[in-house]
């Protein structure tokens, strides 16, 4: 498959010799708070042991140790300005993650990272922003949110588009109520299914790109959520004219390592964990429905 | 206050027409308006008419004995309310709400159909205009039915 040379975001090297031992090896982080989003969905604030934590991209990932069960990555889903502590928000959906939700505050968890690719924040600058998210997929986008609230003059028109699956599913309540007080941002929220309590829209997250209002020859557009949901995102984007190379992604496989060494989470020529999570649509478009990749 | 035909070229749905042909279906188009709550058409009632939203919002329910009507789809400006007009028995299968006020053209179903038929040309480039529309519905059904937010 031809390559285009813009496509690598990585920051990681390949082989062993280049990846510092650190990154293998787990720091210790207290859990500060845990404060329960969905019944099956907990935010947690890490902090560390000593010092400030590493500073992070938005978009990026963490490997979360919880001892004596397992490690899995989880995206960052806290405010990129805040070195004190590490927030991710985790659903309880096999063991690790189990364990992980059910830690209490001041319980002692292991962290590698942060790692992977991030939202390309300085790219999108002076042009217009659409950021589309689905489900758990708002939490890896809430950073690069508040980046852009908090660097809101750097930006023109910005668009969040959010579906969930019903009104009782919906994550970050709150932020969203607060969002949507905001004039200088457009945010709308629909779900699959409604009930009676819901009077809001109600449709799949990518129709709501056809009557939002961006310029798409100067839109990036950043998508996260399940990856049928990103597909549909995807084609509804472009039909828009937005630009393939204006179309980033947020993606998702098995990641052990996080370091680009055990091949876990290859995505066709690249590994999700050091290529990604977040690449351009038109680096992968071409494999992004194959479904033996 | 505008004419109906001015109205009609407002909505991005009838961009693709010929001048000929707005003619043709101004004069089966009339001004409506719907209060907040206010149903725009009855599941089974005929389907004499279908309307493109000019601003506001209208729910799509379906009615289950005992329980309240679930919603199955919110439209908005621009959105076409309703195909069953193009497709016999012409009735509809859901009620349709206003859930806010909605100003809508409505088009005359019968008149139009009376076009088509005389007019194959209008009737194609009409198909046109509806077929996408049937296609991008689908695809967001077949996304809702796949339920991809759920628990795995």
């Amino acid at each position: 498959m031809p390559r285009n040379c813009n496509c690598s975001m990585s920051t990681v090297g390949t082989d062993m010799e280049r990846v510092p031992y650190g990154l293998l090896l787990p720091a210790f982080y207290k859990v500060r708070a845990a404060v329960w989003e969905l019944p099956d969905t907990v935010t947690l604030e890490l902090a560390p042991g000593t010092g400030s934590t590493p500073v992070f991209l938005p978009g990026q990932f963490n490997m979360l140790y919880a001892f004596g069960v397992g490690e899995i990555a989880i995206s960052l889903s806290g405010n990129p300005a805040d070195n004190e502590s590490f927030v991710h928000t985790v659903r309880n959906v096999g063991a690790v993650s189990s364990a992980l939700c059910g830690l209490a505050p001041g319980t002692q968890i292991g962290i590698r990272g942060p790692f992977g690719t991030g939202w390309p924040l300085d790219a999108a600058e002076g042009g217009d922003v659409v950021m589309v998210a689905g489900g758990l997929g708002l939490a890896p986008l809430r950073p690069a949110i508040l980046h852009i609230l908090s660097h809101r003059e750097r930006y023109g028109r910005v668009t969040i588009l959010f579906g969930t699956r019903n009104p009782a599913e919906m994550l970050f309540r709150s932020d969203l109520e607060d969002w949507r007080q905001r004039l200088d941002i457009d945010i709308e929220v629909t779900v699959d299914h409604a009930d009676p309590s819901w009077h809001g829209s109600v449709g799949v997250v990518p129709g709501l790109i056809a009557r939002a209002s961006f310029d798409p020859k100067r839109t990036i557009a950043m998508v996260c959520g399940p990856e049928v949901m990103m597909r549909f995102t995807a084609a509804a984007l472009t039909a828009a004219g937005v630009p393939e190379n204006g179309i980033y992604l947020s993606m998702e496989r098995n990641m052990k390592c996080a370091v680009g060494l055990c091949g876990h989470c290859q995505f066709g020529p690249d590994f999700i964990c050091k290529d990604g999570p977040v690449m351009r649509f038109d680096c992968i478009a071409s494999i992004f429905a194959v479904r033996e990749v | 206050m505008k004419q109906i035909d001015a109205l009609l070229k407002e909505l991005p749905f009838f961009a693709a027409l010929a001048p000929e042909q707005y003619r043709f279906i101004s004069s089966c188009a009339r001004n409506r308006r719907f209060d907040a709550g206010q149903y725009l058409f009855r599941e089974s009632a005929p389907a004499d008419e279908f309307l493109v939203i000019r601003h506001g919002k209208v729910a799509l329910e379906i009615v289950v004995p005992g329980q309240a009507p679930i919603v199955i789809a919110t439209l908005h400006q621009g959105d076409v309310v309703g195909a069953a007009w193009m497709v016999p028995p012409y009735r509809w299968m859901y009620d349709a709400r206003a859930v806010e006020l909605t100003r809508a053209i409505g088009i005359d179903a019968e008149c139009l159909r009376g076009k088509c038929d005389a007019d194959p040309r209008l009737g194609y480039d009409m198909m046109k205009l509806f077929l996408p529309m049937l296609v991008k519905g689908l695809h967001a059904t077949q996304l809702q039915l796949l339920d991809v937010y759920r628990r795995h």
